[in-house]
């Protein structure tokens, strides 16, 4: 029937260090682009620990859009300046072929790759790119970027990062959170802050350069934002009672989070600069989750003011608010999509709890995930992808899935349990 | 005797309510009305070891933040020593289970332990004895992903400091 591509043998991306992530896709699109990525050829004594043609072709694999040739079938394996037999191509059923080669130079390393277009038979482009051993899977996601770009038209995201909380538990009141910070595959994780305390709602600054998220210093929660390059953290708030969920504004200048210190969950724009606080609602209910739409005019916020906890958009002018979402009984934690027309959120169906996303326009509700409590999606930046939170028996996981839900895949980590996933901008 | 329980109940129900109308302005004047002057020092004690054994922790159902019924004995017990000695504190830590999403639980969280700490300070606790903080789902006590580990992790821990 359905061309549907199940690649439910999980295929595993070599990784260096433990506590990375594992990718596994559980589902793919129909008729994926077939792409040959030929081991890079060393050109130079020595190994080098990463892979590139394995990392090229996992990134591609991972947006569904593409599937990887098996380096086993390949029928030779040309390095960027050998011919290209077009007719070997087309024989094991490749479409694009991608040849490289990377050696040691003086100035640290130089990587050169070409695209081919096999039924076209001719080179798409070809780059010389220099670096050194710890920019390599910089190199290896630039590469896959512009491919991603050349064959589909759309930025790629595999030179972004990924933010999001593990936990590791003893008991229940012996924990270890860890804020990591990681490539968009997992790769490089890195704790950026770490605390027997909860971490919860890490969030990005338009430009990438900052994070704000809720952590405990001392027994009380406060909303801190921490600039990436030089580890400073700038204390927000700290009031007394909730100070939670922050998401900045899309200029970076504020940050929209609740706070209950008037008694209640509301919600509060802070300005970073002057820290001058606005108190943007007023009402008795459970006001959260606070999220601003990509032009600055509205947010979209959890309020329980109608019983049960739905979407509501606040006007940033007038304090004005809509309730959104009227379809099931629980819908919460709510982001626009890049775009600014739709909005993901978690919507609970049958007692489960998906994620799901809706045009403001047309109000179609689709449903992306079918596992059971999903929660905290983040849109990849280029609006095709979201990351969100799931779990299995034991522990949290991240997975990815497109926004018209048909392609899944899970990042379950090895060790801990992960959760509360950001998806960063483009940093370009 | 259940006649007396199912009276108060709704009468505490009436007062949470009115309360909960004028949202966290009341918490500052109540308190004074019942004093230490009566109690004694062997009171007090007596006080002390029923609060002791009482329960300290409170369970609630999902999305929900109002005591259950069964909670009010021992929280009495709780308010009774409180009250008597005005330099025991108390913190409540209110909690989630996992479902629903996590900022919200947070909020779920402590709306639980300001539940517990209005009806402390209707019973007389003066509300500088109570500190609260919510762990949202944060902290299960149990790790059972069905209705019985749920309703064991929403819940307000009473923690003597």
């Amino acid at each position: 029937m359905r061309l549907l591509i199940w690649l439910a043998m999980a295929f595993v991306v070599a990784m260096p260090a433990r506590a990375e992530l594992v990718i596994e896709i559980t589902r793919g699109v129909e008729n994926p682009i077939k792409i040959a990525v030929v081991p890079f050829r060393v050109k130079s004594s020595g190994a080098f620990d990463v892979d590139l043609a394995r990392l090229i072709e996992s990134n591609l694999e991972r947006s569904g859009q593409f599937i990887r040739v098996s380096r086993d079938t390949m029928l030779s394996l040309p390095g960027p300046e050998d011919q290209i037999f077009y007719r070997d191509w087309r024989a094991i059923d490749s479409e694009y072929t991608v040849v490289g080669s990377i050696e040691r130079d003086a100035q640290g390393l130089l990587v050169r790759y070409g695209l081919h277009d096999v039924f076209g038979e001719r080179v798409l482009f070809a780059e010389r790119i220099p670096g050194s051993q710890e920019s390599l899977r910089d190199i290896g996601h630039y590469i896959s970027d512009r491919i991603y770009e050349a064959l589909t038209g759309i930025k790629g995201i595999f030179s972004t990062r990924l933010l999001y909380v593990s936990a590791e538990r003893r008991s229940e009141k012996d924990q270890t959170f860890k804020l990591i910070l990681s490539d968009a595959d997992g790769g490089r994780p890195r704790t950026i802050f770490q605390s027997s305390e909860p971490i919860l709602s890490p969030a990005w600054s338009p430009d990438g350069s900052r994070v704000a998220y809720m952590s405990f210093r001392g027994k009380r929660p406060g909303i801190y934002v921490q600039t990436l390059a030089t580890g400073e953290v700038q204390k927000v708030t700290d009031f007394k009672g909730l100070n939670s969920a922050p998401s900045f504004s899309p200029d970076g200048r504020k940050l929209v989070l609740t706070l209950s210190r008037d008694g209640n969950p509301e919600i509060y724009i802070a300005n970073l600069r002057t820290g001058e606080l606005e108190r943007m609602t007023n009402h008795f209910a459970i006001d959260t989750e606070a999220s601003w739409s990509p032009d600055g005019r509205s947010i979209l916020f959890t309020s329980s003011r109608g019983g049960k906890p739905q979407l509501y958009m606040l006007n940033v002018a007038d304090k004005t608010t809509k309730r959104v979402t009227f379809d099931g009984d629980y819908n919460s934690n709510g982001a626009f999509t890049p775009d600014g027309e739709s909005i993901v959120f978690v919507h609970r169906t049958n007692e489960r709890f998906h994620i799901a996303r809706m045009n403001l326009k047309t109000r179609e509700l689709r449903i992306l995930t079918e596992t059971d409590l999903d929660e905290s999606p983040s849109v990849a930046p280029n609006g095709t992808m979201l990351i969100y939170a799931t779990s299995d028996e034991e522990k949290g996981l991240l997975g990815l899935v497109s926004m018209d839900g048909r392609v899944r895949v899970r990042l379950p980590s090895i060790s801990e349990s992960v959760r509360e996933p950001a998806w960063s901008p483009f940093f370009n | 005797m259940n006649i007396l329980k199912q009276a108060k109940a709704v009468g505490i129900a009436a007062v949470l309510a009115v309360l909960a109308g004028c949202a966290g302005q009341v918490n500052e004047q109540a308190g004074g009305a019942s004093s230490t002057s009566g109690a004694t020092a062997a009171n007090v004690a007596q006080l002390k070891s029923e609060a002791m054994a009482a329960d300290t922790l409170f369970f609630f159902e999902f999305d929900k933040s109002d005591l259950k019924q069964e909670a009010l004995d021992d929280l009495d017990a709780h308010a009774k020593y409180l009250s008597a000695d005005r330099t025991s504190k108390v913190r409540l830590e209110g909690h989630a289970d996992e479902r629903g999403t996590r900022a919200y639980n947070l909020a779920l969280g402590e709306r639980r332990a300001n539940s517990v700490a209005r009806y402390l300070v209707i019973q007389g606790v003066n509300r500088s004895q109570i500190e609260t903080v919510s762990y949202g789902e944060e902290r299960p006590l149990s790790l059972s992903r069905d209705d019985n580990g749920w309703s064991r992790n929403r819940r307000v821990e009473l923690i003597y400091q």
